[in-house]
């Protein structure tokens, strides 16, 4: 049975010879072609408990339930065991009414505790988590001895066995997932009420308790009905995942359950092939990877939470900022030089900037790359182009702007002023600017007597000096 | 029996409470409280720390449990008649990153017009729209709500609250962390409903501006001090009376229930 696992692998299946290879992609054609029943069965049963997991998840997210539903899941343990106790068969409706029963008990005892005692609610979760868990595992061993081993196929629970799903389960889990989606839809804006204030809703006349109880019960439906496919161990996991990545991808509730909704079934469906690829194996755990994956790459590339996409914009703003220094710097050196030549010697400038030669050919070969500098053949001159131009003049206006605007509206010393402003260049856009100059009553010169660039000057790309660098387009602008 | 019609002389008034006793986990926070507020008044409660004025506001809306005494909203049993309060709670009680907008939040205020199920219409969103107006955060209506500030947070409760166009208005500590600008639109806006006959009810915890703000002050700790006109109440020996000196004998037998 390992051996054909392995065969997936593509680095074993060389090494285990063309039995294993050929087996993988048997074993893809009977998935994907969907004649066997049980694949069917596994694969609607998957995305029927992604669905409703997905759903109702995101209550439990948003309400920081996530602990809850981890427990309640864990509780049904017990409940599951004597339900298969009942007539020593997986009669899933048996199996159904103990876990539900058990998971419940499982809240209730958590509200007993807390309500009891001083106890705050994690530390209780973890008792009953960990307390039901380990009488339904004592149940389950004694039930191994107690039945033909584990061939009554109740170990399937703890891990979940997606391709033991019968039409019965299917049934089951259709009826759930109805009844779910039909609630979610009728009342969502009282789940949504009573979930976010539910204070208010009690004002309003929406019992928040009755249908947080509500939630409860359809949370330990969906528990017990994930259970044959996720098992006890990590069905938790299939609610919190989906609904946490769809919360860092939205920001509107209904937008969240629809996209956790989808993030569930994908997962269901991924763990269920890939569990059927390995012959079997426990399809819990694969279907909570898959979930997983979805998370992480929502975590590195949401598009405005992602830390991956944080850091890149991070990184392109600090190269900006780099560019718009230099650009900075060779302004200043014309500046200081009466805008008499249009080129930059690069010795010049890394004096300017307290730098050694290869480092401000580093910065320059950067504006080169960006379009707003050029550098002469022989390394050692570099000119503006009039995107530079325009961009430099920007940037040294903003600069001038802000520190006047300190001195004289916010009354800092000229002295104090600099540091502040070599932080605020890079960030004031046009708008402000345009505030800034009427605020300032269009100022020509910044609290260190130096020229302001001004915005219509540089808007129409009329620069101080002789025209710089390659000929400026002029007038042309409106 | 009861109508929305502007308050005359013999209608009943919009908040009565008559020997309110309130306990928390036993313990008694609120003995024997007596208020009756007329219509049309801006009224502020204030009082120390541990007085008891949020729980005041919570008692009437029946988010805790009394153990004593009766409420009435508009003469009628204030369970029955919850539909004509609004209701702004205090900022901390809500969790701001939950994943709605400001104008969905003050469509909540809409909820009770529309029943069970059935979902808020463009009227709704009209009317939402004109309360975030009101409290000029209209620009801001699509903006989840952990992008607003504090104080932009607060009008959007305030807004809500506007939403469900009710006579009676509780608020818990409206002004707890905004600015002066915020503050001075939220008690113009206050003035506004009270021209219009509603009736306003504020948790206040800044005694000076408490002076300037409101009509009629109910001084609070633990039991009623005073309630009355604030011409009348503001006085040294009142607020010494709520303030100064903790009432021990009182604090100590609340201990005592409770261990009892």
């Amino acid at each position: 049975m390992a051996l054909l696992w392995l065969g997936v692998l593509p680095a074993e299946a060389a090494r285990i010879g063309d039995l294993g290879e050929i087996d993988a992609w048997e074993q893809i054609r009977r998935f994907l072609s969907l004649r066997d029943p049980a694949v069917r069965y596994a694969l609607l049963g998957s995305v029927l408990l992604g669905l409703t997991c997905g759903t109702l998840g995101s209550f439990i997210v948003v309400r920081r339930l996530a602990l809850m539903g981890d427990t309640l899941s864990h509780a049904v343990l017990p409940g599951v065991v004597l339900g298969f106790l009942w007539n020593m068969t997986k009669d899933p409706f048996a199996i159904f009414v103990g876990a539900t029963l058990a998971g419940l008990a499982g809240t209730l005892t958590v509200s007993f505790i807390t309500q009891t005692t001083r106890l705050k609610e994690d530390a209780a979760l973890g008792m009953v988590l960990a307390g039901y868990f380990a009488v339904g595992a004592t149940l389950l061993t004694m039930t191994q001895r107690l039945s033909s081993g584990t061939q009554s196929g109740i170990n399937d629970f703890l891990f979940g066995q997606a391709a033991e799903i019968g039409p019965d389960d299917l049934r089951l889990m259709g009826i759930v997932t109805v009844i779910v989606v039909a609630l979610v839809t009728a009342f969502y804006k009282e789940f949504l009420i009573s979930s976010f204030d539910a204070g208010f809703a009690h004002l309003i006349g929406i019992p928040a308790k009755l249908v947080h109880h509500a939630l409860m019960l359809l949370l330990a439906f969906a528990v017990v009905i994930s259970l044959q496919a996720v098992g006890v161990v990590l069905v938790s996991a299939m609610l919190i995942i989906p609904a946490a990545t769809a919360y860092l991808l939205t920001e509107r509730l209904s937008q969240m359950i629809i996209l956790a909704s989808f993030i569930g079934m994908a997962s269901g469906v991924a763990g269920a092939f890939l569990s059927f690829l390995g012959n079997n194996l426990p399809t819990g755990p694969f279907m909570v990877l898959a979930a997983g994956s979805f998370f992480f790459t929502a975590f590195v590339f949401s598009p405005r939470h992602g830390v991956g996409v944080r850091a890149f914009r991070q990184l392109a703003r600090g190269r900006r900022i780099s560019r718009e220094n230099t650009l900075k710097g060779m302004y200043h050196v014309l500046e200081k030089e009466g805008f008499t030549g249009i080129g930059v010697s690069l010795r010049e400038l890394a004096e300017h900037h307290r730098e050694t030669l290869e480092e401000t050919r580093s910065r320059v070969l950067a504006l080169q790359r960006a379009r707003l500098a050029s550098l002469s053949e022989d390394h050692d001159v570099a000119h503006l182009t009039p995107q530079g131009w325009k961009r430099a003049a920007t940037i040294v206006r903003n600069h001038r702007l802000w520190e006047l605007y300190l001195t004289n509206a916010v009354e800092l010393a000229p002295d104090h002023v600099h540091d502040d402003a070599e932080k605020i260049e890079h960030i004031l856009g046009e708008d402000t600017v345009r505030l800034l100059e009427r605020r300032l009553g269009h100022a020509t010169v910044d609290p260190h007597g130096k020229a302001i660039p001004s915005s219509i000057d540089i808007h129409q790309g009329r620069f101080p000096g002789p025209t710089p660098g390659p000929p400026t387009p002029t007038g042309g602008r409106s | 029996m009861n109508d929305a019609q502007p308050p005359s002389d013999s209608a009943p008034p919009p908040l009565e409470i008559h020997d309110l006793t309130v306990a928390y986990h036993k313990k008694p926070v609120l003995w024997g409280v007596d208020v009756t507020i007329p219509a049309g008044e801006l009224v502020g409660v204030v009082g120390p720390n541990g007085a008891g004025k949020s729980t005041l506001i919570k008692a009437v809306m029946g988010l805790v449990p009394t153990s004593s005494g009766w409420i009435r909203i508009f003469g009628q049993p204030a369970r029955k008649n919850l539909a004509r309060v609004a209701y702004v709670p205090q900022r901390e009680s809500v969790d701001w990153d939950f994943p709605v907008s400001a104008l969905d939040v003050v469509l909540m205020g809409r909820y009770r017009h529309l029943g069970l199920i059935r979902r808020p219409g463009r009227r709704d969103r009209d009317i939402a729209r004109d309360c975030l107006e009101k409290v000029k955060m209209l620009p801001y209506a699509n903006r989840q709500i952990s992008n607003l500030s504090g104080g932009q947070q607060q009008r959007v409760f305030l807004a809500r609250a506007l939403a469900q166009e009710s006579d009676l208005y509780l608020m818990d500590e409206p002004f707890a962390g905004i600015d002066a600008a915020t503050e001075a639109a939220i008690i113009t806006l206050f003035k506004e409903l009270k021209a219009k006959g509603k009736t306003i009810i504020v948790v206040h915890h800044d005694l000076p501006s408490a002076r300037t703000y409101f009509d009629r002050l109910l001084l609070l700790n633990m039991r009623v001090v005073a309630c009355g006109p604030t011409k009348e109440v503001f006085t040294m020996d009142l607020l010494q009376q709520t303030y100064g000196g903790r009432l021990t004998i009182l604090s100590e037998v609340a201990e005592e229930v409770k261990e009892f």
